[in-house]
């Protein structure tokens, strides 16, 4: 059984939380207790329904405000597949929250009331999914029962989602009309919904294919720790330990050190202290080398005959994240890729999007909070890196402020 | 691929996979992905901090994070030490384990107790039915960090326990007295931990976050790790309380309510003696543990962990405290 990882976005009135809520719920994963807590909940606010929604509310001012504000997760699990669900808010001043939660899923789920159809914020949603890179979108419109289950109003919003998809980046769509409410075409087929064929929504989280989105090409390893027992038996063992980006590595591959160039052969790889033949995308494993050569934390090993651009000079999109400073060309910051971390400065800021309307603005002078746009930064030390939108692993780089230490921008290397 | 929708797209897949008898192979397994996954949070930690630190109770979740430490660093040692911050209510069984596994892995042990805190700083510890020193562990875990210049503690928090801990991340920032700010929290990104710190703060890392507990039991199942026996089924005199069997320990303040019997009883989770509370059960085995948990309706603590259940928002009031 494999993992799905998928983020759901909308806005507070889409039905997000009655949507994931009516998921567990349907897939027998609520259990008797947390639905006595929450039929308590609900009791306790106004109207006294079961509201599917206090399952992922997990703050006190979430709770209070009745809205999602931080990212949450939620894990359920069918015959068929292992699920972690990603709750963001929709609203657009915690767009950073979206991309946060964005940059870890497979699918993303996007809730389009079907009352008012494509808005401000699908358009909003749907650029973060495309930006981000997630493979497979989902659009559910919701609150079909709303608008009397009509076939029409389906087709006249499908159509005008198709339109604004084919200005984004997006893989693979499907697009199916859903009560979360009621649980029409959540797990179960609607009734209400004769005309429809399609998947339900479950069906299509079970069998969406996620093996083929990972790059498997690209041998890339970012080394995190040299482990050196030195101990009298394992006197000279020298393990880089770290993660397969992407691709995979084999025993006896020629390999090469970034950033430095230096050429060797894997001798040996080892995982939990076996020995194993060959380490795959996502893996967590011990590589030795051949050749006594100088690597430590940072360093990327990749496959000789397939390299990542090595450059100090590079652009990305950009989503601003602090809401205390802003970026302006110029400003010094951390980059970290992968385990390398170097200063950078900003040389330009190319243009900004405007993530509603997607329209280009030019002559930006600095970036805001859940602003986003391409810029250009030069590094101190050499980054080795792929296009995000062909290796996400090796593609994305985070932006840390120097003096507080916090995370302050998402990078898509382009 | 094109662009273009369809309404149906997973008709084909779906066809592909029926062909391969519904099991594809190639698919990696979950628990491989999950302990990547904490393996490389793991080395993080090892490979940002200086003086990091592995929180270690005694149960499952703890033994699952030293079980990942070992794997992560073989075949050298875990390159920090356990660390336990004892309330002198712990179970017997819990704390000799706690000694066996750390001398088993060569690792160093440091034991800090709530007792002495109580004493140093003449704290009024809680009396009365349902008190626990639980929440005075909190004074003792931030004098501990302070003591040894901890920059960050590994804990074994998962997200599914708990709503608060359901919005935590990984890398949980931690100013200089221990608290977390649920709005102020780094975005975390794909899986780049960002754990820079000024002096004085700390970082709390959680590499099972996204593990649930079947996966936990899943796992040491597979990796055949022994348990402390309190796990399975034994007979133990118990205190019958509110509906909950609590071990009937001269440290729990007894109330007239209370109805003492023995029953045949496991524990889910092992905490405090004071609010851990036991299930009946006949599982003896860690295949008959994961098949009552797999039928089981009831949550992890909202079963067993009587601190939970005293408010909606007990444990973000007890996080932002300092809380582990």
């Amino acid at each position: 059984m494999d993992l799905l990882r998928f983020i759901t976005a909308g806005s507070v009135d889409d039905g997000k939380s009655t949507l994931i809520g009516r998921l567990l719920f349907d897939t027998k994963n609520i259990l008797a207790d947390q639905m006595e807590a929450i039929e308590r909940a609900s009791k306790s606010r106004n109207d006294g329904e079961i509201d599917l929604a206090l399952l992922t509310d997990g703050l006190r001012s979430e709770r209070e405000q009745g809205i999602t504000i931080d990212v949450a997760y939620k894990y359920f699990q069918t015959p068929n597949r292992k699920f972690i669900s990603i709750d963001a808010p929709g609203h657009i001043q915690y767009t950073r929250n979206m991309v946060t939660g964005a940059s870890n899923a497979d699918l993303a789920i996007i809730l389009v009331d079907a009352r008012h159809g494509v808005a401000e914020q699908t358009r909003r949603h749907s650029l973060i999914a495309s930006m981000l890179g997630i493979p497979h979108v989902v659009v559910a419109i919701n609150k079909m029962d709303l608008v009397g289950n009509s076939e029409d109003a389906f087709l006249e919003i499908a159509q005008t989602y198709k339109d604004l998809a084919n200005k984004l980046n997006i893989k693979d769509l499907t697009i199916i009309p859903v009560s979360a409410l009621n649980g029409d075409n959540i797990v179960e087929r609607s009734k209400n919904m004769p005309w429809y064929t399609g998947e339900t929504l479950l069906s299509v989280l079970e069998n969406v294919n996620v093996l083929e989105d990972k790059n498997t090409a690209d041998g890339r390893f970012s080394v995190q720790y040299v482990i050196r027992p030195q101990t009298d038996e394992l006197h000279d063992y020298r393990g880089y330990a770290g993660r397969l980006q992407s691709g995979s590595l084999k025993k006896g591959e020629a390999i090469k050190v970034l950033p430095s160039g230096t050429e060797s052969k894997i001798a040996r790889i080892e995982f939990g202290g076996q020995e194993i033949e060959e380490a795959t995308v996502f893996e967590s494993v011990t590589i030795l080398l051949e050749d006594d050569i100088d690597i430590s934390r940072g360093d990327m090993i990749v496959s000789v005959d397939n390299s990542p651009v090595v450059s100090q000079d590079l652009e990305a999109l950009i989503c601003w994240m602090d809401d205390k400073k802003t970026l302006k060309p110029g400003d010094k910051y951390l980059l970290q890729h992968g385990t390398a971390r170097t200063k950078c400065s900003v040389r330009s800021i190319e243009y900004q999007i405007d993530i509603n309307t997607y329209e280009k603005l030019d002559e930006v002078e600095k970036l805001k909070l859940n602003d986003v746009a391409r810029i250009v930064l030069r590094t101190a030390q050499p980054v080795a890196y792929d296009a995000y939108q062909q290796n996400r692993a090796n593609g994305a780089a985070i932006l840390i402020d120097e003096t507080s230490n916090v995370t302050v921008g998402a990078c898509m290397i382009e | 691929m094109s662009n273009e929708v369809s309404m149906s797209i997973s008709v084909k897949e779906a066809s592909d996979l029926s062909d391969q008898g519904n099991i594809d192979r190639r698919k990696p397994d979950y628990l491989d992905q999950l302990e990547a996954e904490a393996i490389y949070i793991m080395r993080e930690v090892a490979g940002q901090f200086e003086r990091p630190a592995l929180l270690f109770s005694g149960g499952k979740d703890s033994i699952t994070l030293v079980r990942l430490a070992q794997k992560a660093f073989a075949p050298g040692k875990i390159p920090f030490p356990l660390v336990h911050i004892d309330t002198g209510h712990n179970f017997v069984e819990a704390t000799d384990y706690r000694d066996m596994l750390a001398e088993k892995t060569g690792s160093k042990l440091i034991v800090r107790y709530v007792e002495d805190t109580i004493k140093a700083k003449n704290l009024k510890e809680p009396t009365g039915k349902n008190a626990s020193r639980n929440w005075l562990q909190t004074f003792t875990l931030l004098d501990t960090i302070e003591e040894f210049g901890f920059d960050a503690c590994i804990g074994g928090a998962r997200r599914d326990e708990e709503k608060a801990r359901a919005k935590e991340r990984i890398f949980s920032f931690r100013d200089e007295f221990g608290q977390w700010d649920p709005k102020r929290q780094r975005p975390e990104l794909w899986n780049l931990f960002n754990g820079r710190i000024h002096k004085g703060e700390n970082v709390r890392v959680f590499p099972i976050s996204n593990w649930t507990e079947l996966d936990v039991w899943a796992y040491l199942q597979r990796e055949g790790i022994t348990l402390p026996s309190i796990y399975f089924a034994h007979e133990r005199e118990c205190i019958l309380r509110d509906g909950r069997l609590l071990y009937n320990t001269p440290v729990i303040e007894k109330d007239p309510e209370d109805q003492i019997v023995t029953r045949q009883v496991r524990f889910r989770t092992v905490g405090d003696m004071t609010c851990t509370a036991a299930v009946e059960s006949s599982a003896a085995t860690l295949e008959e543990v994961i098949a009552e948990i797999t039928i089981s309706r009831i949550s992890e603590r909202g079963e067993t962990r009587i601190d939970d259940q005293q408010t909606e928002a007990a444990m973000e009031d007890r996080k932002k405290g300092g809380y582990f």
